[in-house]
């Protein structure tokens, strides 16, 4: 699960990270009130920021500067009004403009291959790390924290110094520790600062000190350890999640939606992932993935359906089912169920081979509207004809209104 | 003698009392598997199955009384890994951890103390590994395989079986079909697995079944180029048309950025001298291709 920048900001701070005040918010009016207090505290400018999900809003506009409340109100309404990779932009993060002098990159990341946690730093910050790593590998700096011990004081400070950041060494550590204790206390499998920056602040006496800060972040959560941190199941952006995908989720049942037109229902990830890749293959496209989980009882088969039939832009459904925990006859029931439930029909091709294959060809055999297959490339060339076939018949809008 | 399973293991069911546990229990004791003794804590001194096998509180007393050498557990996420140090500090050597939704940074903590012990972990989130007519360790289904010697490992569950299906209704006979997990922390890599089958001398060919995420694959494609290059081998990947950033129902399953796509791998593997098949169907061709004939 990612979070938003700014509950990824919350969470650095509960670890005592050092990042600049901020506030998130919904209306242009609401901008221009936070920013009049930021200015009142003594920001020259203000940063106006989208907070959506989806990488690159730097790059599509969604990252602005404000010198004065009227401008702050004004980006604030025009990022608004975005919508940035087909995610409209619903709140907007203002906090002070910070007075950069220089910039670096801070995360740690679950490394699957060395199966430890990676601690990444460079000193070519507020960039796109992965495009670092491809133009200058030699300026990333890579050390694993011990899968026990933790990220230790001398690997936080070899970090500092590789970064040049020795006149700084106290505040690295610090970050560096905190960093990892944001990742270990939250079951993170990414946490990054980008840009962690030296910036020009006014102490209290009026001169003017360097300071490190922490001026973004992101991070990622283990969706396996989220029962664990009811916390942040609340965190979650449901604006920017497909009302189908929460639903699915409710039920235990693994579904994204994806742009074609074949709703697929497949047990296990794996196969599903091939259906998928076997429709496109055959000339189709897929309307989603959708994983019914081990066991496949008759009532999840009938949620998963009317998962897939929510979609308008479905023409034929293909079920495919490897019985070995899943039994056969349990799926067809669950499917003969889901039919007579069912709004509007579409075609269905079904295969079910493995435990109990052919009680379930029993219970399916003359069902209205369902053909069997035998094979996996048989039933994926049936789904994709079928789908062709009720195209054709029903029109270019897919007979969504049933 | 096939790898990691066989006639001689003496198996040890965690969760054996549980729903899960039960069910497989039995459909690996009608397979033929030597189930020595199961564990629930608090259930000590009952039996289990048909079969009488005992039930103890502990792994270590379990082990102590049955000389058990191999575990599988089907203990829910949240004490699935408190469940394998026990089983490995009982002395188990070889353990299969069928759990799913283990967290991540649980198992990278984990794992180093069963390589601590000397033991060996397979998952977790897999489906178990199956040496053909002698054993089978999780929950493959028995019925699709037909003994032989092609040696298969893989990162999903039914994806194998249809590719074992596959094999079998080509006449191509297995060794051992061993599933490493869809988590992106195992205690198994596919290159673990390949080094076993290298030294197995009933297997004579290898198919690997592989999905994105992570570079397991390129990793195994690399070792094979140095290791085995000679071995027919055939592979599958699953996710091409996957979306990035979107996580396929496996906790492993994911593209981040640019790395861990099909393509990548596929690259690599046909770099590698492997025969990747577009679809599950294919495998049986190209592993004839390679010179593997139907038993």
């Amino acid at each position: 699960m990612k979070l938003q920048e700014a509950d990824a900001k919350s969470l650095l701070v509960s670890q005592s990270l050092p990042v600049p005040p901020w506030a998130v918010v919904r209306t242009p009016s609401d901008a221009r009130e936070v920013a009049r207090s930021f200015f009142a505290s003594g920001a020259e400018k203000v940063v106006i920021k989208a907070q959506v999900l989806v990488g690159g809003r730097g790059k599509a506009g969604g990252v602005r500067l404000a010198a004065d409340v009227h401008e702050a109100e004004e980006v604030a309404s025009a990022i608004l009004a975005m919508d940035i990779k087909g995610i409209q932009v619903r709140k907007v993060l203002v906090a002070p403009a910070a007075d950069i002098v220089a910039e670096f990159y801070l995360s740690c990341v679950l490394d699957r291959g060395a199966r430890k946690v990676l601690f990444m730093g460079s000193a070519q910050g507020g960039i796109d790390i992965e495009q670092v790593a491809a133009d200058e590998p030699d300026s990333i700096t890579y050390i694993h924290a011990h899968p026990h011990l933790g990220l230790l004081d001398h690997q936080a400070r070899l970090m500092a110094f590789e970064l040049g950041l020795g006149a700084h060494l106290a505040e690295v550590v610090a970050i560096a520790k905190g960093l990892y204790a944001t990742m270990i206390a939250n079951d993170a499998d990414l946490v990054e600062i980008n840009p962690l920056a030296i910036v020009h602040e006014r102490a209290a006496d009026g001169s003017i000190v360097e300071r490190l800060r922490c001026l973004d972040a992101k991070i990622t959560l283990d969706d396996s350890a989220l029962s664990r941190h009811p916390g942040l199941e609340a965190l979650r952006d449901l604006d920017e999640e497909d009302p189908v995908d929460v639903e699915a989720r409710t039920q235990g049942i693994s579904f994204i939606r994806l742009a074609g037109d074949i709703g697929c229902m497949v047990n296990g990830a794996g196969l599903a992932m091939t259906t998928m890749d076997l429709v496109k293959r055959a000339g189709g496209q897929p309307a989603n993935f959708l994983d019914i989980g081990g066991g496949a009882k008759a009532d999840k088969v009938a949620q998963a359906m009317r998962l897939i039939l929510a979609d308008p832009s479905v023409k034929a459904i293909l079920v495919n089912i490897f019985g070995g925990i899943a039994r056969g006859d349990e799926v067809a029931h669950g499917l003969v169920e889901a039919r007579t439930q069912q709004e509007r029909t579409v075609p269905m091709v079904v295969r079910i081979v493995g435990t109990n294959a052919e009680l379930a060809a029993e219970i399916l055999e003359g069902s209205q509207g369902i053909q069997l297959a035998d094979s996996l490339d048989g039933a994926v060339e049936a789904a994709v004809a079928a789908a062709r076939a009720y195209r054709d018949a029903v029109g270019a809008d897919g007979g969504a209104g049933r | 003698m096939s790898i990691l399973v066989g006639t001689e293991t003496r198996l040890l069911v965690q969760g054996i009392t549980g729903r899960e546990g039960t069910f497989h229990a039995e459909q690996m004791h009608a397979y033929g598997t030597n189930i020595v003794a199961g564990v629930t804590p608090g259930k000590g001194g009952r039996t289990a199955l048909t079969a009488n096998v005992p039930v103890y509180d502990t792994c270590w007393r379990a082990v102590q009384e049955t000389g058990a050498d191999t575990s599988v557990i089907y203990v829910p996420a949240p004490g699935a890994p408190d469940a394998i140090v026990e089983a490995v500090s009982a002395g188990i050597s070889t353990v299969f951890c069928i759990t799913e939704h283990i967290p991540a940074l649980d198992m990278l903590k984990v794992i180093p103390v069963v390589e601590s012990y000397g033991a060996r972990l397979v998952g977790p989130n897999c489906p178990g590994a199956t040496s053909v007519g002698q054993a089978k360790v999780g929950i493959i289904p028995g019925s699709i395989h037909k003994p032989g010697r092609v040696g298969l490992v893989s990162r999903s569950g039914t994806l194998t079986y249809e590719v074992v299906q596959a094999l079998t209704d080509a006449g191509i006979g297995q060794s051992t079909c061993v599933g490493i997990g869809g988590d992106p922390i195992t205690g198994s890599s596919f290159v673990d697995i390949l080094a076993l089958f290298a030294a197995d001398p009933d297997t004579d060919a290898l198919v690997l079944i592989g999905e994105i995420g992570g570079d397991a694959e390129e990793t195994a494609a690399a070792w094979r180029l140095e290791h085995l290059p000679d071995t027919p081998m055939a592979a599958f990947i699953a996710g091409r048309t996957a979306p990035p950033g979107r996580r396929m129902g496996h906790a492993g399953a994911i593209i981040s950025g640019a790395s861990g796509t099909a393509v990548s791998k596929i690259a690599a593997l046909e770099a590698a001298g492997v025969r990747v098949a577009e679809s599950p169907s294919e495998i049986p061709r190209l592993l004839g291709e390679a010179g593997v004939r139907p038993d």
